[in-house]
């Protein structure tokens, strides 16, 4: 699941014009969440280059942007202003989904010393032979929808809770897995945009696409499957 | 702004007893031939779209826009979105329509069909490196100028939008600076507010492949807001790429020549209009016209056993 950060809390109170006593109303902002792990530690799959720039600056704008469009829509909710309240929508799918996405990325990659890597054991590793065959077969499927996603987007492993069963999907710009169905969850997410592997990569994202299962992190996706399926 | 608006373009004008009519702007939905799938002997694919070379060496636009930049976005993406075009194209129904006919076919009013992608990409690229020379920027002048400040307000409002549309084109795409001169034409309808104002220079952004041609606006310049176009300079800097394009890199000769054609072609549709209303007076029968071959009317026989 999302990981959110530690969250500051901002009190406000409502306006004049209402009839209610003071009230506050804490906006929960966010935080940019620590890497599990240096920046340079999932080279060479990944570059330190690459991982500060997309924590720092990538992450940090998504989550800058999110904090400051949900305090524009506390503020419109307040004032009733619902022409406000439609208009913000975009901007939260999209830097609050940019926040979620990378959340669970961070967590879905691992140095190898630390079992980046390693083939999922577990009820994970049983499901996925269970849907896909083998494990070979399903990050060949994956690389092949990350790697025909025209434009940005995010190619996922999902459970469909209700169905209880294991699903590839992905997802265009920054929409959460949970736009494609309520009942996903995101197990692993790899980041096809092209700020995830352009200054190491270029244009062959299948090189990236290849490279990454050495330091994605089954460990996680197996915790996340094994209490999603409980 | 217009992301994905599918307008309906001025196309299938249908008059009983003429049959198709061309409309000026070749419209492959209107070419009378129907083309048939075929393939050569050796099921070689014979689509033929080239890779053309950006209108200055690859290290010209430095240290705006580097050569290593130039030689992966030309040499590597626009090069890979042309073979793909020739591969997806060849030996079916779209083979030798001009590129322009291809995009505007596979976009297939948003449902897009496999081709767009790499068609659209491939006439994106071509129009985005003649949009930009060495010792670029500065301002326009001329007709160019006054419209800007007509539609605009002024230059720097002008550039403000440009480059906001820029900025907030979530994902991939493109901001655009377009001539639209389409009239309100839904099959027969008229635009009855018709007037000079509906030619008028409109800013939109759009997502991954989709072009303003889709839509039947004239595109004037546009900006590569994928991140290949600015990453390996910029990294995510998107603003400063935006900025520096505006101030060292548009060629306003090209958007000024495109605004010439733009307008010429409007012009020329415009008296294809008026020669379509003039034939389809000619067309109408006059009243009180007894001749037996007008229209048929119908004629109350009295009975009234066919009520309801």
């Amino acid at each position: 699941m999302a990981i959110l950060s530690l969250a500051t809390r901002k009190t406000l109170t409502l306006g004049l014009n209402s009839t209610r006593l003071t009230q506050s109303c804490a906006l929960r902002t966010f935080s940019l969440p620590e890497l599990p792990y240096d920046y340079g530690a999932l080279e060479p799959a990944i570059s330190g280059e690459i991982m500060q720039l997309h924590h720092q600056k990538h992450h940090q704008t998504y989550i800058s942007n999110y904090n400051k469009a949900l305090e524009q829509l506390h503020e419109a909710i307040q004032k009733g202003d619902s022409s406000t309240v439609a208009k913000l929508q975009s901007a939260i799918k999209f830097n609050g989904g940019g926040h979620i996405n990378h959340s669970i990325f961070w967590q879905n990659l691992a140095p190898i010393r630390e079992g980046g890597g390693e083939p999922p054991k577990g009820s994970l590793g049983w499901a996925i032979d269970t849907n896909f065959g083998s494990l070979e077969s399903l990050i060949q499927k994956i690389n092949a929808e990350g790697a025909a996603l025209q434009g940005s987007g995010w190619v996922w492993l999902g459970l469909d809770k209700e169905l209880k069963q294991l699903v590839i999907e992905t997802t265009a710009n920054q929409d959460p897995l949970v736009t494609k169905g309520a009942h996903l969850v995101p197990l692993l997410g790899i980041d096809v945009w092209e700020h995830a592997y352009y200054l190491q990569y270029k244009n062959v994202r299948p090189d990236y696409l290849k490279n990454i299962w050495k330091v994605i992190n089954w460990k996680y996706a197996n915790g996340v499957y094994e209490k999603e399926s409980a | 702004m217009a992301a994905a608006m599918s307008m309906v373009t001025s196309s299938s004008f249908t008059f009983p007893s003429q049959g198709l009519r061309l409309p000026t702007r070749s419209h492959p939905c209107m070419k009378p031939q129907r083309r048939i799938m075929r393939k050569d002997a050796s099921n070689v694919i014979t689509a033929t779209y080239e890779l053309k070379p950006p209108p200055y060496p690859l290290n010209a636009l430095e240290p705006h826009m580097s050569r290593e930049t130039l030689e992966y976005h030309w040499g590597k993406h626009h090069r890979a979105y042309v073979e793909n075009l020739n591969k997806q194209v060849g030996g079916t129904d779209l083979e030798g329509l001009s590129l322009e006919d291809v995009i505007i076919v596979s976009y297939n009013r948003g449902d897009i069909l496999p081709a767009f992608n790499s068609a659209a990409q491939a006439w994106n690229h071509d129009f985005f490196w003649e949009s930009m020379r060495p010792g670029g920027g500065g301002k326009p002048s001329g007709d160019l100028l006054d419209l800007i400040e007509r539609d605009f307000g002024s230059f720097e409002r002008f550039t403000e939008e440009f480059k906001s549309a820029a900025a907030t084109q979530f994902g991939s795409g493109w901001a655009w600076l377009a001539y639209k001169a389409n009239r309100l034409g839904l099959e027969n309808a008229v635009n009855p507010w018709s007037s000079e104002n509906d030619k008028k220079l409109v800013i939109v952004k759009s997502p991954n492949a989709v072009n303003p041609l889709v839509w039947d606006y004239f595109p004037l310049l546009t900006i590569d807001v994928w991140e290949h176009a600015y990453y390996l300079d910029f990294q995510n800097r998107r603003a400063e790429y935006i900025s520096m394009f505006m101030e060292k890199l548009v060629s306003w000769e090209a958007v000024n020549d495109r605004l010439e054609k733009a307008k010429a072609q409007a012009a020329e549709r415009e008296m294809e209009e008026e020669r379509r209303k003039k034939e389809e007076e000619e067309w109408k029968p006059t009243n009180g016209d007894d001749d037996d071959e007008g229209l048929e009317m119908y004629v109350d026989s009295g009975d009234d056993s066919e009520a309801e």
